[in-house]
């Protein structure tokens, strides 16, 4: 009972990154299915004391990661149908225009800037947590984010983006 | 130049990383150059705009089903039934299947658990060079060993046990190269993974167990190849991580 309790309350922020990951609520849907089943069959991996969410998160992403390279030789099986012009912006909502264009711009990221962008921005994650959730070095999660971010930028201006910009301080 | 600030630093302010002291030499950093403030402003504006976007994806009710995993529970069930069932039939038939389960001492026995583990003992005490290709190249790593070995590879992922690829390399076995990937936690204690393509002479084989010392090794023989997963620590704990990696590769 207790597991079960650990794992469902995680499941609304499941589906959230999942949505905002896919862009589709039925695509979304599955991949947090493929995800409880697979955090039911493995809890004994799990440390009890350390971070259930990141734990949940880490196997969110690892169901991801086979569902890109399972439909990479199918691209048809990959489109998203709402991707850009989707639902998740309420028409009446203030700034619904810029969130639409912001969202759209997200979608075009590949998804491992888009991944870190999401566990960082929408899901809070810190850097530290995200590193382990993706199996990669802290530096890494640090470029991503970065270049991701800087993407978005120039998409949303209309600017090239200008390579290599690293250091600003002095 | 007096407050140097670098570019993780303005993702780390905008994330709130950062302690009070570097978030204060960042806003007086921001306060004298409007277009770092301005791209500052543009990142924070994204973790806004995901929020509003998304954050009502948590009041919707959850799919009917959605909470209750049944075929995860029916999986775990049988599992729980045939593994009963097997120490039934173990018990009746003397424990034959107990004792092969057990090797013994590797060092009598120069096979594919022997050559894991004196590859776990020479690499893994190295700081500087764990691997040859770090796990950041994975692709590269992975296409490599394959080429090498002559058999298509995989890296299982093994951050649900809370480790990740340190990297790999490329070493000697009998008669071919083997791939050996080295894999770490937070404490920084690392197991590696052996694999290589199986001699004719050798047969397809269930899990087994032997050690070397202080090393356990878990291994098996599949269809083409054999693994061989080494580490120090309890046989239940690399137990776990063995069946972890097994389900990964045949996944």
């Amino acid at each position: 009972m207790e597991k079960q309790q650990l794992i469902i309350e995680q499941i609304p922020k499941l589906r959230r990154y999942a949505r905002a990951l896919t862009g589709n609520a039925a695509l979304a849907d599955d991949l947090v299915q493929d995800c409880l089943e697979r955090a039911w069959s493995r809890f004994h991996l799990w440390q009890p004391g350390s971070n259930i969410r990141a734990w949940m998160f880490t196997i969110m992403h690892n169901c991801y990661a086979n569902f890109v390279r399972k439909n990479k030789h199918q691209p048809s099986l990959v489109t998203i149908e709402d991707w850009g012009g989707d639902a998740q912006v309420a028409p009446n909502q203030e700034n619904a225009a810029e969130l639409r264009d912001v969202i759209a711009a997200i979608r075009q990221l590949p998804a491992e800037q888009r991944e870190v962008l999401l566990l960082v921005g929408l899901e809070e994650l810190t850097y530290a947590e995200a590193a382990k959730v993706l199996g990669i070095p802290l530096g890494t999660v640090m470029s991503r984010l970065s270049r991701g971010r800087e993407k978005l930028r120039a998409i949303l201006t209309h600017r090239p983006l200008i390579a290599g910009v690293r250091q600003v301080g002095d | 130049m007096a407050y140097p600030v670098s570019e993780d630093e303005l993702h780390a302010y905008v994330d709130g990383e950062l302690d009070s002291e570097r978030r204060q030499a960042v806003e007086r950093y921001l306060a004298e150059h409007p277009e770092a403030a301005e791209r500052v402003r543009d990142f924070a504006s994204y973790n806004r705009a995901l929020h509003q976007a998304y954050d009502r994806v948590l009041d919707e009710p959850l799919p009917i089903g959605m909470a209750r995993p049944r075929a995860a529970l029916w999986h775990a069930w049988a599992l729980r039934a045939a593994a009963a069932i097997a120490l039934l039939v173990v018990g009746a038939t003397g424990g034959w299947w107990g004792k092969t389960a057990v090797e013994g001492d590797v060092a009598q026995r120069p096979n594919i658990a022997s050559r894991a583990a004196v590859a776990h003992a020479v690499y893994t005490p190295e700081d500087r060079h764990p691997v040859e290709i770090e796990g950041g190249n994975e692709e590269h790593l992975v296409n490599w060993l394959s080429k090498r070995i002559g058999a298509p590879l995989k890296t299982p992922k093994l951050t649900e046990a809370g480790y990740r690829l340190v990297g790999g390399r490329l070493v000697p076995a009998s008669s071919a190269p083997a791939a050996y990937f080295m894999y770490e936690n937070d404490a920084g204690h690392r197991i590696t993974l052996y694999a290589r393509a199986r001699y004719p002479n050798e047969k397809k084989t269930a899990f087994r167990y032997s050690y070397q010392g202080d090393i356990g090794v878990f291994y098996w023989m599949d269809e083409r190849l054999g693994y061989a997963v080494a580490g120090q620590m309890t046989r239940d704990e690399l137990q776990l991580i063995a069946k972890l990696i097994r389900a990964e590769i045949e996944g």
